[in-house]
Parts: C-alpha cells; sequence; structure tokens
C-alpha cells in the first residue's frame, strides 16, 4: 500500500556565512492515514526542519517529498493546491500565530473564503460554529467575536487547531504545539488531536522535545528519536520507552527527570563518554554519536555511517518493520540475540 | 531555628483597574539544608512569592501584609524592613537567586570574568587576584573550564553552560539560601540532568537551603524534601514529596500530579484539570479552586478554607474536602496518583 506521506533519503542544507549546516540529513519515514506519531529530540536536531520538510514549507536539497506517492516538489497546479490544503501546520506560540487585530470569526473565516468552502456569510458562520465545536470551545458563541488576548493560551492552541481544520487536512504537523501551555491543560490537547486522527483519520504529527508527552501522545503509534539531523531510532512508543535499541535513545530515557520522586531518584544512569553536542558545522565522521556513545568501537563508528536497520522486537513477534534503529553495535547485538534464541 | 520564616504573606499589584492580589496570606518555614519546591501554574503568584522574597518585586507592587523572618547565628530580622545597606547584605551574600534559564541575567556586552568582577565589587570584594582565585574555584565547583569560560562572553556560551555560571555566581558569597526560578526550564534533556546532579552535589558539600519555583513537578520529585502547593495566589497544600506525591490531600494538587505523564512505568489514568485559573481580580467566594474541582460541595462555594493538618500535623490542606480525597486515593503504597486513579 502507498503511505499517504512520505519522506525518501530527504536532506536539507542550509548555506551560513560559517559554511553549510545540514539540519536534515537523509531521513526517510512513511506515515499512513490516522496514524499518530512523534518525532523526539534535543534542540538543533533537527525535528523542526523535518516538521517543515514534511508540510512542504522548505525544499529539500536532496531525496524526495511523496503525497500519495506522488513527488510533491515536481507538482503543479491542482495537485499541489491538493497538497497544500492536504497538510497544516500548528505553531508553537499561539501568543504568535494568530493575528492579534482579527476575531475568531474572522481567524477561522478566512481561509474558508479562500478555498471556496463557505459562499455566504450565513455558511462561514455555521461552519465557524462547527469547528468551535470540534475543538471543544463551547458554547461557540461565547468565542466567535473574541479577540486572542481575551483568550488563555490553551484557548489560543484550540483556535490554532481549529483553524487548521478548516480545510479539512489529512495530516496535521504540530511543532512544540503544547510545550507553551501550562501542565495542567496539556492532556486535553493531547487528547484533542488524537481525537481528530480517530474520528476523521488525520495523520498527526507531533513535534516535540518532551519524551513524557510523546510517551502520552503516540502510546499506540510510533517515536522517532533524532540526533543531529538523522533518524537514530524509529519504533513502536512502548518498546522504545521500555527498551531503547541506540544508546542515544537509551540515554535520553535514562536521564529524563519524571514525576515520581522513587522512580525518579533510583534511576539507572547511561554514563556518556562526553557532554558536549557536536557543532552542526563540524559534524564526527561515521556515526555522529560515536564522540559521545558508551558502545562506541574504534574503526567502525567513526568510520561508517550507520544505516537505519531493522531490529527484531525482545520479547514480541519479530516483525521486520516495527523497530529501527541505526548503530552498528545495536544492530549487530540484538540480531546475535535473536539468533541465539532461536538456535 | 528555620532559615526563613514567611508569615501571612500578602503581595498586591496595583493596577488601573484595581489590586491584584497575586500573593495571598502565605506562611511557610525553611529548614537549614532543606529544599522547598513551590509549584503551581503560571499565574497561581510562585515568581511573586519567590521575587517578594529578596525584595525584588517590579515597580507597582505591594506587600500589603506580613513577614519574611530571616534567621542567622541566632539573630532574626524581617526583610520588610532592612534599610538599603543591609537589604544589599542580605540579597546575594545570605540569599542568591539564580532566575529562569539564564536568558536575561547576564549582562551581554561584558564578558562572564567581568560579570564576576562586578558581584564582587558591589559586595566589596576589591582585590582582583582574590576575585579571579573565588572565580576559578567556583566555575571548577560547577565543572566548567575557568580558562575558557572566563574570557567568554554570554552569547558564547550553550544554556547549560550559562546556567552552570549563573549557579557559581550564586554562591560566591556563600549564600545560607539559594531560591531558583524555573531552573531547568528551556534547556535539553541531557543538560537538564547534569544541572539537577549538580546541585544535588553543591547542596550536599555546602549545605544551603533552596527554594524551586517550578512548573515542573519532575524537578520537585528530583529535588525537594518539602512541597507547596499553590493555587490563585494562596498556599492550599504544604507536605513532604513522599506525601504530595502520593497522597495529595488537596484536589487541586491530585489534578497537577495527574497532569503529568510520565517515560518510566505505568501511564496510569492521566488526564487534564478542567477550565482554567481564575482572574485575580475578581476571585471567586468561598475556595477559589470550587469552579474546577470534581469533589466541590455548596460549602465550599460559601468560605475560602483554611490551611489546616490532614493525615499528619506536618501535612496541611486547604480543604473540607480533603477526607474525600484521602478516600478516593487511600493512603498507602507510594504509587502515583494517575496510576491509582486507573
Amino acid at each position: 500500500m502507498t503511505p499517504l506521506i512520505e519522506l525518501d533519503r530527504i536532506s536539507r542544507t542550509f548555506e551560513t556565512p560559517d559554511g553549510s549546516i545540514t539540519a536534515v540529513d537523509a531521513v526517510s519515514l512513511a506515515l499512513e492515514s490516522g496514524e499518530a506519531i512523534c518525532i523526539v529530540g534535543e534542540s538543533g536536531c533537527g525535528k523542526t526542519t523535518t516538521g517543515r520538510l514534511l508540510a512542504g514549507l522548505i525544499r529539500p536539497t536532496a531525496g524526495r517529498l511523496l503525497y500519495e506517492g506522488k513527488d510533491v516538489w515536481k507538482t503543479k497546479g491542482a495537485d499541489l493546491a491538493r497538497f497544500r490544503r492536504a497538510v497544516q501546520l500548528v505553531h508553537q506560540d499561539p501568543y504568535a500565530s494568530l493575528n492579534p487585530t482579527r476575531t475568531v470569526y474572522q481567524t477561522l473565516s478566512a481561509p474558508l473564503f479562500r478555498h471556496k468552502k463557505a459562499r455566504s456569510g450565513r455558511q462561514a458562520l455555521a461552519s465557524v460554529r462547527e469547528l468551535l465545536e470540534r475543538v471543544e470551545l463551547t458554547p461557540a458563541e461565547n468565542f466567535i467575536t473574541k479577540y486572542p488576548h481575551q483568550l488563555s493560551g490553551g484557548q489560543r492552541q484550540r483556535i490554532a487547531i481549529a483553524r487548521a481544520l478548516t480545510v479539512d487536512p489529512k495530516v496535521i504537523v504540530a511543532d512544540e504545539a503544547v510545550s507553551m501551555v501550562d501542565v495542567s491543560i496539556r492532556i486535553s490537547l493531547l487528547n484533542l488531536l488524537l481525537a481528530l486522527g480517530r474520528e476523521f483519520g488525520v495523520t498527526i504529527v507531533l513535534i516535540t522535545h518532551d519524551l513524557a508527552v510523546a510517551r502520552y501522545f503516540a502510546r499506540v503509534g510510533r517515536i522517532g528519536v533524532m540526533y543531529l539531523g538523522r533518524v537514530v531510532e524509529l519504533a513502536d512508543t512502548e518498546s522504545l520507552v521500555a527498551d531503547p535499541a541506540h544508546p542515544y535513545s537509551a540515554a535520553l530515557i535514562a536521564a529524563i527527570p519524571e514525576a515520581d520522586p522513587d522512580i525518579t531518584r533510583s534511576k539507572r544512569r547511561v554514563e556518556l563518554r562526553s557532554a558536549e553536542i557536536p557543532s552542526l558545522l563540524r559534524l564526527p565522521p561515521g556515526c555522529t554519536f560515536h564522540p559521545r556513545c558508551p558502545l562506541f568501537e574504534a574503526g567502525l563508528c567513526d568510520v561508517k555511517v550507520p544505516e537505519l536497520l531493522p531490529i527484531p522486537r525482545r520479547g514480541g513477534q519479530p516483525r521486520s518493520d516495527e523497530r529501527e534503529v541505526a548503530c552498528h553495535v545495536a544492530v549487530r547485538e540484538r540480531t546475535s540475540e535473536r539468533a541465539a534464541a532461536t538456535a | 531555628m528555620p532559615v526563613l520564616s514567611v508569615r501571612n504573606l500578602s503581595i498586591d499589584y496595583l493596577t488601573r483597574r484595581g489590586p491584584v492580589h497575586a500573593v495571598r496570606d502565605v506562611s511557610f518555614d525553611l529548614e537549614q539544608s532543606e529544599t522547598l519546591a513551590i509549584i503551581g501554574e503560571s499565574g497561581s503568584g510562585k515568581t511573586t512569592l519567590a521575587v517578594g522574597l529578596i525584595r525584588l518585586s517590579p515597580r507597582g507592587t505591594k506587600v500589603a501584609t506580613g513577614q519574611i523572618l530571616y534567621t542567622k547565628n541566632g539573630q532574626t530580622s524581617d526583610i520588610r524592613t532592612l534599610d538599603d545597606d543591609d537589604l544589599r547584605e542580605y540579597r546575594w551574600a545570605e540569599c542568591a537567586m539564580v532566575f529562569q534559564a539564564a536568558l536575561n541575567s547576564f549582562n551581554p556586552v561584558i564578558t562572564i570574568w567581568e560579570q564576576f568582577l562586578d558581584t564582587a565589587r558591589a559586595h566589596g570584594m576589591k582585590d582582583r587576584h582574590k576575585v579571579r582565585d573565588r572565580a576559578a574555584e567556583l566555575l571548577d565547583l560547577v565543572h566548567l573550564d575557568a580558562k575558557r569560560v572566563l574570557p567568554a562572553f554570554p552569547h558564547e556560551l550553550s544554556g547549560g553552560m550559562k546556567q552552570r555560571v549563573l549557579i557559581g555566581l550564586a554562591l560566591m558569597l556563600e549564600p545560607q539560601l539559594v531560591i531558583l526560578d524555573e531552573p531547568t526550564t528551556a534547556l535539553d534533556i541531557l543538560t537538564q540532568r547534569s544541572i539537577i546532579d549538580l546541585l544535588r552535589q553543591l547542596r550536599q558539600r555546602l549545605g544551603f537551603s533552596m527554594i524551586f519555583i517550578s512548573h515542573d513537578l519532575s524537578i520537585a520529585a528530583e529535588l525537594a524534601d518539602r512541597m507547596i502547593t499553590m493555587y490563585a495566589g494562596r498556599v492550599v497544600e504544604r507536605a513532604s514529596v513522599a506525601d504530595m506525591f502520593y497522597r495529595p490531600r488537596h484536589p487541586y494538587s491530585m489534578g497537577l500530579l495527574r497532569a503529568v505523564p510520565r517515560v518510566s512505568g505505568a501511564l496510569g489514568s492521566v488526564a487534564s484539570i478542567p477550565g482554567s485559573p481564575p482572574d485575580l481580580m475578581r476571585l471567586p467566594k468561598g475556595c477559589t479552586y470550587a469552579p474546577r474541582c470534581p469533589y466541590a460541595i455548596d460549602a465550599c462555594r460559601e468560605a475560602d478554607p483554611p490551611l489546616l493538618p490532614v493525615d499528619t500535623p506536618r501535612h496541611e490542606a486547604a480543604c473540607i474536602r480533603w477526607q474525600h480525597v484521602a478516600g478516593v486515593l487511600g493512603s498507602d503504597a507510594e504509587v502515583p496518583v494517575a496510576e491509582k486513579l486507573a
């Protein structure tokens, strides 16, 4: 089956006065309809650039973006317009992403008119009401005439989601969409996004630095971990969280402070060889994680770039497409472990 | 004898629409070498309180009532009545503050060495050699290479390094008390971890007391001995870290704990708190949390409940329904709230 949207070895290089920076390096990712997936990583790992590439907002310097099997950057006219409508972005900061001089009605009706989803004021008003109800801002009447400054952060983010929904998208890329709202209401926003996936088959890509948020959001989906422009591990959420295969994922999960004193104070640490994150201007050869990696093997990791390869799942069925990791050592060890177990 | 004893402190912001009661009748004690975490959402008054403790509140702020009693060598003084000289001595020498993620805490046009020198001079350390030795010692303490860091400008350092420098600067005059406002917010996970480990290490070695202000419950879980939950300017619960995480008695603390998912262990029944915090200028009658509270009854809307002991004398909550909460959560086993409700 053709995936809905696919990144095929996509890369993006930016030119800077100090040299060129490859923010995203040969990332491949195929998404199905209605899937919930998280891309996690620390700042500078390329997760936001990946999101912008997925949304077709920036042109890749290599590789392809495929929508329903077609190369987006080679399509024109009606096909391109269809893609533009199908993929929508929700930004991090609802204080900056909404026009402060427009009411909720104006913000939501503009795309409806623009894309001819509404032809009269009455139609637009009815659609706006429906959209507000879909994002659980009820009664809708209380919100239609409000300006952004009259809304809380969480309410603004709901308006931003409603705006993305005006064009009936197939994919929503939400870049740190809950990072700026209070902890007490994050879960309800994530639930809203998940409901859109469940009820309308929208594929939701959540980009976040917060692994706990990722785990909650993608609990029945997948998480991709990025490091310095590459996806280093792609796995179903519970496997990743309980049994990370890439040493970088393992280090992140061991390091994350948890909202539980007993667990967090007794966590086993993964010691890294260096705390320093290499500059994107001078990336180390081979695996870019090798200068910090506890599994480092000289002559292998500092020479050869590891590909994202399938590994068997511990305990589970060895479905080859389920887990992938870009680490020479992890792939070798997990494959021989499996061989020993079946022998 | 507590190092710091805050008694019935209320802080207002004076605005054209009238006073905003940002902090209302807050009391707590902080013992020697103790770490206290103050948690709550934005608008709960936690930062206003922290800044008020060192009298750095912005113009237009009025401390309406209360005392901030600071004790050193058996001598107690009220920070609210200190004159300018004594206040300057109290700030930094006795009580240092580390602001959120070090973003605006540095002068961007001078080197780290000059920032150290400035701070030292402001407190009467004039000998450059002594300051340099002290700076090197402090940077060593926070695991930074003095040779590399001292000549650098703030923008040349990473977020984590800046936060380390600030912690080093805070410790320059060996304060008894360090207040940290969102010390790890906006830092990456691995950097966050190293800052938490550093703070734990420093506290053990130097024995200062700490007050943390954070919306991030995991930092409290890592470092706090005791915790305070604030809501709409008031302290609604006060407990040891274990009591707060495993046996909260105020529905707001319970809601907040339930709203934060974990990476390890069972996910449990995670959920948001419905609604949003009240307008501080138009507080609802009775308990300010009642409009969002799943356990509210009519009596809750009549009077704002006082902070009273619940399970033990050292655990207090401002809720007339705390026994109901106790019934829902139980009081055994160190199991987090979201799991108990699953």
